[in-house]
């Protein structure tokens, strides 16, 4: 009998606890029957939660139904407190890319100076040192009173959030190029500004993509936390106006989504990654 | 030396020592190359060879001295002289004809491209690695990648070709071949060459002079050994000449021995200025012996004959 590749073992593997996790969660929020004799007007009153045993917390029939409902109007628009999930994503990615794109255009040439020079590096250092461990959110207030525009503000906190790792990462990746590239460049007498786009670029290249992968992974992270603050549209604020409706199905069905944007957003960074990749 | 195409005039290199003062690796290091000359340094390790070397390609800079390439002091790295690393140092993003490519567009910097690939091709040929220019470094092997760096340093059309034991990190046999093309390059293109190894045979094969130098810190130049070989030599039989081992002898015994007490054993006679050269003309005592030993049976033969 053949054995199946590593691959088809893994994806069996992930079906099958994927299974007992919906089977799992399905039993315990299932209907238990009627629980309680009580007067029908009593028991219209207090809904299925009571009556019928049922758990507050939605069963994973819900959450697919309510799902398939978004998927199939992802874009509907019916007022401020209700858009289709689609819509509030188009914003929520819109901000984040405007605040990471910033950032970026920001981070790489700020990387470069620090790791080319060691005298910025040193002297940059406190800054970057005090100012990174700042929560973004703590951001927040001041970014509100200065800016005076809340979509902005979160677009400026997703900037602040998406600088540090791309920067770090690029003024590690520019200082630590190999001393014999440089060698090289300089025997060729190769000028300073063709030495960084045609050796040191391509040779930090892949510090700077996993930096800017980091980057893009927390500012999706602070993405929701954002919107949940500024309210309006976005999908933290999807969630946030879900739960003031108490709409535990809805927050679910957002919480799957927010993931599988994620995942989309850092596999683009990934297949980025792997193209500026030299095996050495 | 009538001609003195490069001249190294009283170079030093000093580090400050932990605790004041300076450790000196070398200092007051005199050496004149001719043209189309090739020259071997031999020394142990840690004796700065290589410092000198990096002076020479201009990565380095002396405390005292200068150095004097075509009546000109060296200020810092330049085109005129290639500089082969030991390891090899290409760019890993870059393919074979790139890498070439780019050290062509670093010369000629108005060159079209279409003219400074067909220039890189032709070295790419002359080093024997037509057919692999749109590789990338990493799949090639050890031998092949310092082809590249060969090819890489000759396309650049350099006065002087600077190799830091441009082939101690290559088996044996690719490393012969290796020495080979190097050899045959050389003498079609009369290159100038400065090479460091720790290889005597190399060196012997190689070079017109071998200069020996002596354990740092504080190290010199010692000797300059004239390769009494001829020039016209092959690898099959240059170790059979009669000269061959005198040679190699003479090397070995100064790395064994001499290179650790060579200055007090010169007792003030030693002047930096005026490193000795020395031609091995004697054949070896041992091989003497052999001979001898040969021939005596020989006489008596004859004399049995008679």
């Amino acid at each position: 009998m053949k054995t199946a590749s590593l691959t088809g073992r893994a994806a069996v593997v992930s079906l099958a606890l994927l299974f007992c996790f919906l089977v799992a969660w399905h039993l315990a929020t299932r209907e238990t029957g009627t629980s309680q004799r009580m007067d029908p007007e009593y028991a219209k009153l207090m809904g299925v939660t009571a009556t019928q045993g049922k758990s507050a917390m939605p069963g994973p029939i819900d959450v697919g139904a309510k799902l398939w409902e978004h998927l199939r109007r992802p874009f509907y628009d019916n007022g401020p407190n209700d858009k289709g999930v689609g819509i509030q994503l188009a914003f929520s990615i819109a901000r984040v890319l405007t605040g990471y794109l910033l950032a970026i255009l920001v981070a790489v040439p700020a990387g470069f100076l620090i790791g080319m020079s060691p005298l910025m590096s040193k002297s940059l250092d406190p800054f970057i040192q005090v100012l990174k461990p700042i929560s973004p959110l703590a951001w927040m207030p001041l970014a509100l009173y200065t800016i005076k525009d809340s979509s902005l503000s979160a677009i400026f906190v997703i900037f602040i959030c998406s600088l540090w790792p791309t920067l770090i990462n690029t003024a590690f990746g520019v200082a630590s190029v190999r001393r014999e590239w440089l060698n090289v460049a300089k025997t060729l007498e190769v000028g300073t500004f063709r030495r960084a786009f045609t050796i040191i670029l391509p040779a930090a290249a892949p510090t700077i993509l996993t930096g800017m992968r980091i980057s893009i992974g927390i500012a999706w992270l602070v993405i929701v936390a954002a919107e949940m603050l500024v309210g309006g549209t976005g999908i933290g604020y999807f969630v946030w106006n879900e739960w003031n409706n108490l709409s535990i199905t809805n927050v679910i069905t957002a919480i799957l989504v927010i993931g599988i944007v994620g995942m989309l957003l850092d596999l683009m960074l990934a297949r980025l990654a792997r193209l500026v990749t030299f095996p050495e | 030396m009538s001609d003195r195409f490069i001249s190294i005039e009283g170079i030093g290199r000093s580090y400050p020592k932990s605790g004041g003062g300076y450790t000196s690796i070398f200092e007051n290091l005199w050496l004149s190359m001719e043209r189309g000359e090739f020259i071997c340094v031999i020394g142990h390790s840690g004796c700065g060879k290589t410092t000198v070397l990096n002076i020479l390609a201009g990565l380095d800079t002396p405390s005292g001295g200068a150095v004097i390439v075509d009546g000109q002091a060296i200020e810092g790295p330049s085109l005129d002289r290639a500089v082969i690393f030991q390891s090899h140092a290409l760019l890993p993003w870059r393919t074979v004809l790139g890498n070439v490519a780019y050290a062509v567009s670093s010369k000629w910097r108005d060159w079209k491209a279409a003219r400074v690939n067909a220039h890189a091709q032709r070295f790419i040929d002359l080093v024997g690695l037509g057919g692999a220019e749109h590789k990338r470094p990493a799949e090639l092997s050890g031998g092949m990648k310092q082809r590249v760096g060969i090819a890489r340093a000759l396309s650049i059309e350099p006065k002087i070709m600077l190799m830091d034991e441009p082939f101690s990190a290559l088996d044996a046999l690719t490393r012969g071949t290796l020495q080979d093309e190097v050899r045959r390059i050389c003498q079609e293109t009369g290159q100038t060459v400065f090479m460091i190894t720790h290889d005597v045979d190399e060196a012997i094969y190689l070079a017109d002079k071998v200069v020996l130098m002596t354990n740092g810190p504080g190290a010199v130049l010692a000797e300059i050994v004239e390769n009494p070989l001829p020039k016209e030599r092959a690898r099959s039989d240059f170790h059979r000449h009669p000269l061959y081992y005198a040679t190699r002898n003479h090397i070995l015994d100064f790395l064994v021995s001499r290179s650790r007490d060579f200055i007090e054993g010169a007792r003030g006679a030693y002047n930096p200025r005026e490193v000795p050269i020395l031609r091995p003309g004697l054949p070896e005592p041992a091989i003497a012996a052999v001979q001898d030993a040969s021939a005596k049976p020989n006489r008596s033969q004859h004399a049995a004959a008679h």
